[in-house]
């Protein structure tokens, strides 16, 4: 395809967008509201298109443009979704908007350059989804930093400056590693699309270092233990809009990483190292499930859920080696990846909406100190309401998209071992805890103060957005089926890659 | 002005014509002096103007005869015309252009109106084409000696400065010590291979290095990182950098870097072509030294000119890594970083310049503090520019340091790539805390800057550019790469 193609449009209507409110400036703040919200939306209409469009039943890239980018280094601005990337983008147009609705009369400090630096990190982030090119890839990757870094500098807390500084020096310091290997392979291979790097092959030495490479670059962004500090930091200060697109959709850049470049490029490392990931993978879901337990602040208590939910997506992205191991045989392990991938959706929502909760309490009270609350559904029912089915549904109740993507990650650990299982599911138990003792604390019980006593219920803009992400949250748990099957053939093919040797010389 | 084509046309017979830049810059150079001389008096902007003209005049008359497509020699083998020639002059002519016009407010505002600034920097230019050009020892050493000698006097132009004055004693001690140096070591060259010709002098070092020829080359790769203000050689840099009128400086970082690049060129790229062992070694070390010193230097600086002097020092280190391959790639890795840098720096110096008053410095970094809402559109191009020093997407810099990484990976520099990268990582933080005080703090008393809408207009076209080449690297990629075939 030669012309302009839709996916161009969802990346690059966002970006524009985001320059036009910033044109706009502060005098025209009103006017600049509207437009990021408009562009937001449109962005969001393209992208329900796209979902429209999109066929199931195969592994193929869609919706693909290819056009020469940097001929000099074999580079192209090459597009296309398949079905692991196109729920992920859905993911990102979809919460770009209550981010833009949750700001709207709430940042009072220099709004047109709050939207704009959502808007252009939309765009940003569905490149880093939509790339098929690993340069195109890392230049997206590499630019979305600085958004974020400027969201969490000046509309955070009161210590935004050390935790954007961190944030953006800790993803830094782990993506430029990750450049040294794609130059590296793109020497190698002779030019930089990633179907190419995934077909190279590669000794297991060189696998090994590639890997680890890309595990310092996507770990960081996971994040997993025990580089995941910057993240409690960066939630806590971050403004409410850029927690939630911190937890919804940046995290999940680190999972589709792993997804996308780790396990197809370095199928033999990633056999090897397997016990690594998994060994990570479990420390967070049992000890950061246990720190959460102990946060005094409702920000980090779910930053700290996020890093143990975040957890079962590198779990069950890496159980396929241990399944054929155990059985024999692949079968099962798709379960796995499914649930990787329908975990970092649902986690999306869910963690969203509930930074976008704590964020309700907060323009009301102004603090995050779960002791500063107590008995808010006597005086917020309908807000109470929500929270506890979000909270609810980030323990992995059933009926709501968080037990899709545990329950499917926890029946491949079985097949890979009962003590994998057991491990596992212990967040049913500790999540649990720590959810509804933040329920019990916050929304139940007699009301703890005055300042309590005088917040107000949900207006309607707020309503809205909270209402759209548990009408979501509850449809993916009712019927995740379209999804399941919109991935399906890209998990099989990804799992095809993963179980096929790199090495040369091996069969 | 008229008599520089005109001077060409009478000789155009020979070859001649492939030196029309220079002749023309130095043509040029003369006429302002005069013109200063018997019309300067009571005319203010009057040699800034003739100077421009006489740029945009150069950049005409290089376009039509002073770009060779094939290597050319001129002047019994003293003076060569490549495409490299060509692509580094028109870069010269157009970053003084750019230098030119953002100085001159802040010249007139500080009283420096003699039109000899103008000439010196035109001077300056001339030295760096004679070093573009240079194809023997001796043409490389009129290069340097002119070029140098304009900056001394540059920097000590503000004659009542007494920081300036000590800066310009520093960088002119040293400079007269490493000249000595390089001197040297081409007169040990001679006497080992018995001929000044870079052309010979490549095929006569073409044998298994001995002591004499290995001691030879490291004076003049000394006196080279002495250009560069490489790590052990960078003593200068710092103080000349915040010493010198910010103009001054400004012209140091970007125009003369030009130089620098022309001089690895043809000694050591094209002159020690033979024997890339010796040097590639040496050059390896002094450019992670200089990543390390100018990183970690910069860290600590409260001076923004200080601090771009440290950050110049370790980018320094990132071209001679380029060149430390000994390899084509490398080069045209090194020519699109410089090209990139001095871009990027001077719409950096443009910026501190713009942001200066009458009687006001603008030259620490807390002095940023608040621009973001004091002026949105200046901040913003400022986030842009230390963004794109620092090597993050989408800017120009980030491809420029992608490009070197690669041509080290090419030549099996793994270690050197990662601890490249490594020290970029460490240097994105100083670049960052520009952006901190910009967006993160309170502005306090300080005053909004003023507007100045041409200067503005030019600074906004630079960062464009930045931006742009940034999004589409393509052309000044293949450019390097049809330029240094």
């Amino acid at each position: 395809m030669q012309h302009i193609g839709l996916l161009s449009v969802v990346i690059w209507l966002p970006v524009l967008g985001g320059l036009v409110t910033l044109g706009l400036g502060e005098q025209r703040a009103r006017m600049a509201r509207w437009a990021a919200l408009v562009s937001a939306l449109l962005t969001l209409a393209c992208c329900v298109r796209l979902y429209a469009g999109f066929t199931g039943g195969t592994a193929e890239f869609q919706f693909t443009e290819r056009l020469a980018w940097i001929p000099a280094l074999s580079s192209q601005y090459d597009l296309g979704v398949d079905g692991i990337s196109l729920p992920l983008i859905l993911l990102t147009a979809f919460m770009t908007v209550p981010v833009i609705i949750a700001g709207w009369t709430v940042v009072e400090k220099r709004p047109a350059q709050y939207y704009a630096a959502f808007l252009i990190m939309e765009g940003l982030m569905i490149g880093v989804f939509s790339a098929r090119d690993a340069l195109l890839f890392y230049f997206f990757w590499e630019a979305m930093l600085i958004p974020m870094f400027v969201i969490i500098g000046v509309w955070g807390g009161p210590r935004r400056v050390y935790a954007t500084l961190k944030f953006f020096l800790y993803t830094f310091l782990g993506s430029v590693l990750m450049l040294v290997a794609l130059v590296y392979m793109y020497l190698k291979a002779g030019d930089y699309s990633i179907a190419s790097l995934q077909q190279l092959p590669l000794t297991l030495a060189e696998q090994r270092w590639i890997f680890l490479a890309f595990l310092l670059a996507f770990a960081v962004k996971v994040p997993m233990w025990p580089v995941h500090t910057w993240l409690p930091d960066a939630h806590v200060e971050a403004p409410t809009g850029g927690s939630v697109i911190l937890a919804a959709i940046m995290l999940k850049m680190g999972g589709y990483g792993l997804l996308r470049f780790s396990l197809p490029i370095t199928p033999d490392a990633s056999r090897e190292l397997d016990w690594l990931i998994i060994m990570l993978s479990l420390i967070a879901i049992i000890y950061i499930a246990f720190v959460a337990l102990v946060q005094q602040d409702m920000k980090k208590l779910i930053a700290y859920s996020s890093i143990a939910h975040m957890g079962f997506v590198t779990l069950g992205a890496f159980l396929v080696f241990f399944i054929v191991a155990a059985t024999g045989s692949p079968q099962g392990a798709g379960n796995g990846m499914d649930g990787a991938v329908v975990q970092m959706i649902s986690h999306g929502l869910i963690s969203g909406a509930l930074f976008l909760c704590i964020g309700v309490m907060y323009d009301r009270l102004h603090t995050r100190d779960i002791s500063a609350y107590g008995g808010v559904i006597n005086v917020m029912p309908k807000f109470g309401a929500f929270m506890v089915l979000f909270a609810l549904a980030n323990s992995g109740l059933p009926a709501t998209s968080g037990f899709i993507g545990e329950f499917l990650v926890i029946l491949a650990s079985f097949k890979a071992g009962f003590w994998f299982a057991l491990l596992a599911a212990s967040i049913l138990v500790t999540g649990a805890a720590y959810n509804l003792w933040l329920v019990k604390r916050v929304i139940f019980g007699a009301v703890a103060n005055d300042k309590v006593a005088a917040m107000q219920d949900l207006d309607g803009r707020e309503f809205l957005v909270l209402g759209v992400l548990a009408l979501a949250v509850l449809a993916i748990g009712i019927w995740p089926a379209p999804m399941l099957r919109m991935m399906e053939p890209s998990v099989q093919h990804l799992l095809q890659q993963v179980l096929t040797s790199k090495i040369p010389g091996a069969a | 002005m008229m008599s520089a084509p005109l001077a060409a046309g009478a000789w155009s017979a020979g070859s001649l014509s492939l030196a029309i830049p220079e002749i023309a810059l130095a043509v040029s150079a003369c006429l302002i002096l005069l013109c200063d001389v018997y019309f300067g008096a009571g005319r203010r902007g009057l040699t800034a103007t003739l100077t421009m003209l006489a740029l945009t005049i150069g950049v005409a008359l290089t376009s039509r005869y002073g770009l060779s497509l094939h290597r050319a020699l001129l002047f019994n083998g003293l003076y060569v015309a490549d495409p490299l020639s060509g692509f580094l002059k028109m870069a010269g002519f157009i970053a003084m252009a750019t230098a030119v016009y953002y100085s001159q407010d802040y010249l007139q505002q500080r009283g420096i109106r003699g039109g000899e600034y103008y000439v010196l920097c035109l001077s300056a230019l001339l030295g760096i084409f004679v070093l573009i050009s240079a194809n023997s020892l001796l043409t490389v050493y009129l290069g340097i000696e002119l070029l140098s000698l304009s900056l001394y006097a540059l920097v000590a132009f503000d004659r009542d400065s007494g920081i300036a004055a000590e800066a310009a004693v520093k960088y002119f001690v040293l400079g007269a010590i490493s000249s000595g140096v390089l001197l040297y070591g081409m007169s040990m060259l001679y006497g080992l291979t018995g001929t000044l010709d870079l052309d010979q002098l490549s095929l006569a070092v073409r044998h298994d290095p001995d002591a004499a020829l290995i001691i030879g080359v490291s004076f003049v790769v000394a006196s080279i990182a002495f250009k560069f203000g490489a790590v052990p050689f960078h003593m200068w840099v710092p103080d000349v950098y915040q010493g010198a009128p910010t103009s001054v400086t400004l012209y140091i970082a970007t125009v003369s870097n030009l130089g620098s690049f022309a001089l690895i060129v043809r000694l050591l790229a094209h002159g020690l072509a033979g024997a890339p062992a010796i040097w590639t070694q040496m050059l390896m070390a002094v450019a992670v030294l200089s990543m390390l010193v100018g990183n970690l230097g910069a860290i600590a600086q409260a001076n923004i000119k200080r601090m771009l002097a440290y950050s110049a020092i370790a980018n320094a280190g990132f071209v001679l890594l380029g060149f430390s391959t000994g390899d084509n790639a490398g080069y045209q890795a090194a020519l699109n970083f410089t090209i990139a840098y001095v871009l990027t720096t001077l719409a950096s110096f443009g910026m501190i310049l713009i942001l200066s008053r009458k009687g006001f410095e603008h030259e620490q970094i807390a002095d940023f503090k608040g621009l973001a809402t004091r002026d949105p559109l200046l901040a913003a191009m400022m986030l842009a520019l230390m963004f794109s020093t620092a090597g993050v997407p989408p800017f120009i810099g980030f491809w420029a340091k992608l490009w070197i990484i690669q041509a080290l990976l090419g030549g099996a520099h793994v270690w050197l790539a990662t601890f490249a990268v490594l020290v970029s990582v460490i240097g994105a933080f100083y670049y960052l805390r520009v952006v901190w005080y910009m967006y993160f703090e309170v502005a306090g008393d300080r005053i909004v800057p003023e507007p100045r809408r041409r200067l503005r207009f030019i600074l906004l076209l630079n960062t464009a550019a930045v931006t742009v080449m940034g999004l589409l690297p393509n052309a000044l990629l293949s450019l390097c790469q049809r330029v240094l075939p």
